[in-house]
């Protein structure tokens, strides 16, 4: 493991390098991203001009949802985000050249698109964030900063985790791509706001099936010391990374067995 | 024997249309799991947007005219047209632009413009029937939706060949300045994103405070998505398909005009 992160940072900091090269192209890119990603946020703020409240929540907290599951998800796009375009790999049987060289499949494909601009977006999380936390007015606790700050890697670990399991469906159909953007941007989309206001049977599969509730739902509960609307054992509030350790190995079980499936397109 | 004449070329050139716009619709038929993939997408979007909405309506009753009824079929007829009217990015002629294939397209004796309007009028019925029908059936099978009158049906019919035509006058221009730049992607996410938010697709536009929602009703991105949705739900004016009409010109003209100024000076790469 050790060496593959090693392996890892090595190919990243090289692309890292490549992108740096063209300063003044990368920084409009990086402003670009930000400023765009802030018409997201703008939605938030029209639904909340026609309600105090959504469901039981207010703007500022809704903003810090939203906040918490852009962040993870913006560096989980960052890290893997890549992935989107993994069916075209499949498809064009360039696959093969990653299972011949020695190394995890996994681990190329994770290494081999690093977009720094992508950044763009945990920085505008990180101002909705402070917003959020400025408006709020947390009754902070040691306890509240380590689930907070422990969050956002548990959320970036189950975002990775549904990307990449559900990218294994292009082993079998290689026209999936539109399917597994219904998990990942769906799956930052129902974060970014309360899972109470979402039908039952839909929370049940998309909240704890895929574990998407566990990304900001249950630790802003305990951050924000909300009373669950949803009146569950507090107990979850604080399994986020236990839920996100349990993911990341299910996917890459998931990924293990879908390898072993692949049958070249011949490239 | 001037029956047996070759046709008039207005009726040639009407064929050619034809047979471009069965190409736009062979392009995406050809690809039957990506359409079912998509659909899958659209409905999961659909159903979260749905209880987003239902949740403002736990506190209103009515929201800039729409009920909560109104609301969610917005969002189940937004998910249905969101290929029909292409929201996201579209880059063929970009592409086309940026690797010299516009040459060849140039030296036809077809107008690039009228091509891709063509092919585009064949690939959004596609795209209504088989992207857009089955997430609305299962909208309708688990909310309660507004169901427009007959005579409603036929002008959204029209309203929505008119959002076709404006969404691609606005995709044709934001294409076009691949011929000035190495990379249109700023553009692009740009264009994208306008296009998203304006077009109501992301919030209705009947949710926006009112001066937004004036400045944004005027925009051609409303023409593209908000006005048939108006239709079907029975709350269009008659000014928002003059309006239609009006883009649709404007649109198509300007493409013309930054088309024409660009091939003049035209100087292919390689090729």
């Amino acid at each position: 493991v050790a060496d593959g992160i090693a392996v890892w940072r090595r190919l990243v900091a090289a692309q890292v390098r490549s992108q740096l090269q063209y300063r003044l192209s990368f920084a409009l890119e990086l402003v670009g991203v930000f400023t765009i990603a802030f018409l997201d946020f703008l939605a938030v703020l029209v639904i909340f001009h026609n309600t105090p409240r959504l469901a039981e929540w207010s703007v500022q907290e809704v903003a810090f949802l939203y906040a918490l599951s852009s962040i993870s998800f913006a560096f989980t796009d960052l890290a893997i985000g890549h992935l989107d375009l993994f069916p075209q790999l499949i498809r064009d049987g360039n696959f093969d050249i990653l299972l011949v060289r020695p190394r995890g499949t996994l681990l190329q494909v994770a290494a081999s698109d690093f977009q720094l601009r992508r950044l763009g977006k945990a920085a505008q999380g990180a101002v909705v964030l402070v917003y959020a936390l400025a408006a709020l007015h947390v009754h902070w606790t040691v306890a509240r900063v380590v689930v907070l700050i422990v969050s956002i890697p548990a959320g970036v670990l189950i975002f990775a985790s549904v990307w990449i399991v559900f990218a294994c469906v292009a082993f079998w159909a290689v026209d999936s791509g539109e399917f597994t953007n219904a998990f990942t941007y769906g799956g930052n989309f129902l974060a970014q706001y309360p899972i109470d206001i979402y039908g039952a049977w839909l929370r049940r599969f998309l909240a704890y099936l895929v574990p998407l509730a566990f990304v900001c739902y249950f630790p802003a509960l305990f951050v924000l010391g909300k009373p669950d609307p949803l009146g569950l054992p507090h107990v979850l509030q604080f399994l986020s990374p236990a839920v996100a350790l349990a993911a990341l190995s299910a996917a890459v079980a998931a990924w293990r067995v879908a390898v072993r499936h692949y049958r070249s397109a011949g490239g | 024997m001037r029956e047996n004449a070759e046709p008039a070329p207005r009726v040639a050139a009407v064929r050619v249309d034809w047979e471009i716009a069965k190409r736009g619709w062979r392009r995406y038929a050809a690809y039957p799991w990506a359409t079912a993939a998509g659909v899958f997408t659209n409905t999961v979007f659909g159903f979260l947007q749905a209880y987003i909405l239902l949740a403002v309506y736990r506190h209103r009753t009515n929201v800039g005219g729409y009920d909560a009824h109104d609301a969610v079929t917005y969002v189940w007829l937004a998910q249905s047209l969101i290929m029909t009217v292409y929201i996201f990015g579209w880059t063929e002629l970009s592409q086309r632009i940026r690797d010299g294939s516009i040459a060849t397209d140039l030296s036809r004796p077809l107008d690039p413009q009228r091509y891709w309007l063509a092919f585009d009028l064949g690939r959004a019925p596609y795209h209504l029937i088989f992207r857009g029908l089955l997430p609305f059936v299962v909208g309708g099978l688990v909310f309660r939706l507004h169901y427009p009158r007959p005579l409603d049906v036929l002008l959204f019919v029209v309203s929505v060949a008119l959002a076709v035509v404006v969404s691609l006058g606005v995709r044709f221009l934001y294409n076009l300045p691949a011929f000035w730049l190495l990379d249109i992607r700023g553009v692009l996410i740009l264009a994208v994103a306008a296009n998203l938010f304006f077009s109501g697709m992301i919030v209705p536009i009947a949710f926006f405070p009112h001066w937004l929602g004036d400045v944004a009703r005027l925009l051609p991105f409303a023409s593209a998505l908000q006005t048939p949705v108006d239709v079907w739900l029975g709350q269009s004016h008659p000014w928002q398909l003059v309006l239609q009409v009006a883009w649709a010109v404007v649109l198509l003209g300007a493409g013309r005009l930054v088309l024409r100024r660009a091939t003049r000076k035209l100087v292919v790469q390689g090729g």
